[in-house]
């Protein structure tokens, strides 16, 4: 017989296996919810704050629980420019540069008070937040901040990534 | 000042006259010589059997804007790594003429030190092989550890954001941040 009626759906348990087996979104939220699970980061880091860095990838804190643990040390390859500690003019064209040569998408996070605000450094030398320089996703404070608002800020940045659009072409 | 320690002695019996000032304290022997002939007195200080100062430690300088006349003084720290004593001597430098000899022929350590001194305070050292900027970019104009450079006044490499673009949080108690932006210079 056939099982088109709704009686032998359910008898047959088809209703259920679909219900249990098809979701239904729109494709490029299903993109988004893919790319902020696999997070490739490119840690630029220039100070003290990579120490900070360190102990966020080891298994205490494992930011691998947010698919954000595989760095990825060619701009080319990454998503996510963690800049890391102080910037100074020297160093800021290396930034621009490594910034320019990450391919869309990307996000970059600044890392602790030098990478956000140039922190306690206002002299001739230090940029006065790499947004001066470049645009910037996501800031976590401190200094250096705690591995859980690294944390904090990479959920922070999931969330924007999992709201923006993701256009297909 | 206290009492001058036999080192200090010994370079005075050698250098008469040519000693302006000296001081010891518990180990802290400092001594200042004019600039004119500095090399001997280094020469001497280097090959001296008693002395022996094989070991450049560091060179610096000091700016005494608007304190002391002449204004700059070069500083450099010896050691000695057999007889384990230590010697700081300052030179005098005036402004107008920001010159002494270097050092590189009889340590080659003074190479960078001497660089760094000139990339930070604008005092050239006559003889060096090679004064460029060791810490900062060729492109930086004037030497920011003179008391005369605004203490931060930057010189950017690459083109800047507007202010307006940077990110201020609007809850944040300190309203220097929104007033900087808001009166920010247009560019």
């Amino acid at each position: 017989m056939n099982s088109r009626t709704p009686e032998l759906r359910h008898k047959y348990g088809e209703d259920k296996l679909l219900a249990e087996t098809v979701v239904v979104t729109r494709l490029d939220k299903a993109i988004g919810w893919a790319r902020k699970y696999s997070i490739f980061p490119y840690p630029f880091a220039t100070a003290c704050c990579a120490m900070e860095y360190m102990s966020l990838s080891m298994s205490p804190y494992d930011i691998d629980r947010f698919g954000a643990l595989l760095p990825r040390f060619s701009p080319r390859q990454a998503d996510l420019l963690m800049v890391i500690g102080t910037v100074n003019h020297k160093l800021a064209p290396v930034l621009k540069r490594v910034y320019d040569q990450m391919s869309e998408p990307k996000w970059v996070m600044a890392f602790g008070a030098c990478a956000a605000s140039g922190g306690f450094y206002d002299n001739y030398a230090t940029v006065q937040g790499i947004d001066r320089i470049i645009p910037v996703d996501v800031y976590v404070p401190g200094c250096p901040p705690r591995p859980e608002a690294v944390l904090d800020a990479l959920m922070e940045l999931q969330g924007k990534i999992a709201r923006q659009k993701h256009p297909l072409i | 000042m206290g009492e001058d320690s036999p080192n200090i002695q010994h370079l005075r019996e050698k250098f008469q006259g040519r000693i302006l000032a000296s001081h010891a304290f518990r180990g802290d022997e400092t001594v200042v010589i004019p600039r004119e002939g500095l090399r001997e007195i280094f020469s001497f200080l280097k090959a001296d059997p008693r002395l022996d100062f094989d070991f450049l430690t560091d060179i610096t300088a000091v700016d005494y804007l608007g304190k002391k006349e002449p204004r700059f003084e070069v500083v450099y720290h010896l050691y000695s790594l057999r007889a384990k004593h230590r010697l700081r001597i300052k030179i005098p430098v005036p402004a107008e003429d920001p010159v002494v000899d270097s050092l590189v022929p009889l340590w080659k350590g003074a190479n960078w030190l001497e660089r760094e001194v000139w990339d930070m305070f604008g005092i050239r050292f006559s003889g060096h092989p090679d004064l460029r900027r060791v810490l900062l970019y060729e492109e930086f104009q004037g030497h920011p550890l003179r008391k005369d450079y605004p203490v931060n006044q930057r010189q950017p490499l690459v083109p800047e954001r507007e202010l307006e673009d940077t990110f201020v949080d609007q809850r944040s108690s300190n309203k220097l941040l929104q007033l900087q932006q808001k009166f920010a210079p247009k560019r």
